[in-house]
């Protein structure tokens, strides 16, 4: 029973199809995962999906709603404990080991198989039943749908949050919307890879991307297709081999092309920069590297400089 | 309300900003006029940034009243420039140069953050950052960061352009053109300019006035009104010497001693836990000068003459 057996099953095409789309959505919150430090945010949510998991398992059997609402309940514990960045992590560490002891307690409860307590941890997509495959596209598509209309002045408040509040970006406000954004995908990928390795979708995609390029659109794409190759590739590979978890194929592959991209990553992304003495530059334009192979148009649509540089320094036209 | 502030970029009347106990400013009447430049001089924690966050409308005034072209200040209002502390970009940053310059146009709405436009390729060019604007941000030099925020702040042609210590760590050549950069839009649009700084030589050739605060109280006229060891000597209420050395203005005790400014703002204020007691302006009425507080010098060259013309903030 090879790849070939499994894509004519309708559970596999729905795994693959929720694996998909949790790996889009881990793609899209990914860079701004990285950018704003909140990889033990990340972490803690997930861990702590652990503990609504194992509370859904024991009330309702239903350990994807319990994993959605704990998950929601710590983006907002977060906010509110951790609402200044100093104390942020501080605030994560102590919920998460609290909430854990929480999980422990549950789990002693719950006398089902021990295997659903493995797959909330390590992940296990087949055993998610049809109904929570729903839940699952649905969340894929909300995280998208969110991110695209709030992409830029999320960003930008991610960035340089001072000048964006200046400007009028509702700076809190996304920060709330970003950790309830991160809540549901932190659900959504702990389905497909176990709490555990929420992070080989959710960070590593992003940072590979990140060393490939400074674009943040261009970080986007590839930060989502790094995601979606892990996730679905991942799944792919533990058709042919069914003894080993998609787990470790989606951790050993996201892995991979973040080695891959940080062997790279000098080369594409920082040929960007000029060359020379940073402080002092000759006016002169120079060609300027692009990134990601420099097959594709280089966007230097700037305006000559002016001729006689160090001085036009001081005498700019406008 | 009066017509001096009539026509005027900024007009502040008694601004005053307490936190708590603590008066920071108070009785501040200021008027910036289109095309002026003003230095905010002071110590550490005079409230220099505190003044430029109420022109941002991100704080609002304990009393008195604050207007921007005749307008209560507003976050994202388009008629304001604005140019933050520097302050490093991490080395990964997913932003280019000129992806931080496009947020000066529509970083506040929705959407994707797709680069395009003449505006943002001009101020780039005007800042002289074409070389580097595709860049990663965070591996630019300070300098070069500091020049892409002021294209950030300029591309949207603020009438107002307000700067947050944009000199700091920077070494003094690109100090200069920085400050070229900014002066130049200045000339070129009539735009108001409002810097910042702990360090006025920098700006020295170009601001038109300072408005120094510490330990409460302001004074604001020339910079040679101001930046006077009498002036500042009854600012802080301790003696400071103001001496100048081959051009360049030195404050002995005053913000450029370093370390000197702390133990002068306690000389000021009495002691530090009751500051809050101590009304400003108490150490100011032994130099046996009324607190009137409200004569406004107006726009660059209009300020009256007389020993001292220079205006006394604070009670």
């Amino acid at each position: 029973m090879g790849i070939g057996f499994y894509l004519q099953q309708p559970f596999a095409q729905h795994a693959l199809l929720a694996a998909a789309l949790v790996a889009v959505a881990g793609g899209l919150i990914g860079p701004f995962v990285v950018t704003r430090g909140m990889a033990f945010a990340v972490h803690g949510t997930a861990e702590l999906a652990f503990t609504g998991a194992a509370a859904g398992l024991l009330v309702a059997g239903n350990p994807v709603a319990g994993a959605l609402v704990g998950s929601l309940v710590v983006a907002a514990l977060i906010a509110v404990l951790g609402a200044r960045q100093r104390e942020r992590d501080s605030a994560i560490g102590a919920i998460l080991a609290f909430g854990m002891g929480i999980g422990i307690l549950l789990l002693g409860y719950y006398h089902g198989f021990a295997t659903a307590a493995t797959n909330i941890l390590f992940g296990n997509i087949f055993g998610v039943s049809g109904s929570q495959l729903v839940v699952l596209v649905v969340i894929g598509a909300i995280v998208v749908v969110v991110m695209a209309v709030w992409y830029r002045p999320l960003l930008f408040a991610s960035v340089d949050p001072e000048v964006a509040e200046a400007r009028g970006v509702p700076v809190r406000a996304l920060g709330l919307l970003f950790l309830l954004v991160l809540a549901l995908t932190v659900t959504g990928a702990a389905q497909v890879v176990g709490t555990l390795l929420v992070l080989s979708l959710a960070i590593t995609p992003a940072a590979a991307a990140q060393r490939l390029s400074a674009n943040p659109v261009r970080v986007a794409v590839l930060s989502v297709v790094f995601a979606v190759v892990a996730a679905d590739g991942g799944l792919l590979a533990s058709f042919e081999a069914a003894n080993v978890k998609a787990s470790v194929f989606i951790t050993s592959i996201s892995f991979a092309l973040y080695l891959i991209a940080r062997v790279v990553g000098p080369v594409v992304r920082e040929t960007h920069h000029h060359d020379g003495d940073r402080g002092r530059r000759r006016g002169t334009r120079r060609a300027v590297g692009t990134g990601m192979g420099g097959g594709h148009r280089a966007p230097v649509s700037a305006p000559p400089v002016p001729p006689g540089s160090p001085t036009t320094a001081e005498e700019p036209e406008w | 309300m009066s017509t001096t502030g009539r026509g005027a970029t900024v007009q502040l009347r008694g601004a005053t900003l307490r936190f708590g106990h603590h008066t920071v400013w108070e009785g501040l009447d200021l008027d910036i006029g289109p095309g002026e430049c003003l230095a905010i001089l002071g110590p550490n924690g005079a409230g220099k940034t505190t003044l430029l966050k109420v022109l941002l409308g991100i704080l609002p005034l304990s009393a008195g009243s604050v207007r921007i072209d005749g307008r209560p200040p507003r976050r994202g209002s388009p008629v304001v420039g604005y140019v933050p502390q520097q302050h490093a970009f991490d080395r990964d940053l997913p932003v280019r140069g000129r992806d931080l310059v496009q947020f000066g146009v529509d970083g506040h709405r929705l959407g994707l953050p797709v680069t395009r436009g003449r505006r943002v390729d001009a101020a780039i060019a005007a800042v002289g950052a074409s070389s580097y604007a595709n860049a990663p941000v965070g591996l630019l030099s300070g300098g070069e960061q500091q020049r892409l925020r002021i294209a950030q702040a300029l591309v949207g042609e603020p009438r107002l352009l307000l700067c947050d210590e944009p000199l700091l760590s920077l070494d003094p050549s690109s100090q200069h053109e920085v400050v070229g950069v900014i002066d130049a839009y200045r000339r070129d649009h009539g735009a108001t300019v409002v810097f910042v700084t702990h360090e006025i030589n920098p700006v020295v050739g170009v601001v038109d006035r300072v408005l120094y605060v510490a330990s409460g109280r302001w004074a604001a006229g020339r910079t040679e009104e101001v930046m006077n060891s009498a002036t500042l000597s009854a600012l802080y209420g301790a003696h400071i010497d103001v001496v100048t050395v081959h051009d360049r203005i030195v404050v002995v005790g005053g913000e450029e001693a370093g370390a000197g400014v702390h133990h002068l703002d306690h000389a000021a204020g009495g002691q530090p836990h009751d500051h809050h007691h101590h009304r400003p302006g108490e150490d100011l009425s032994a130099t046996g000068r009324p607190n009137t507080g409200t004569r406004e010098t107006g726009v660059y060259g209009e300020s009256s003459s007389g020993s001292d013309p220079v205006d006394r903030g604070a009670c």
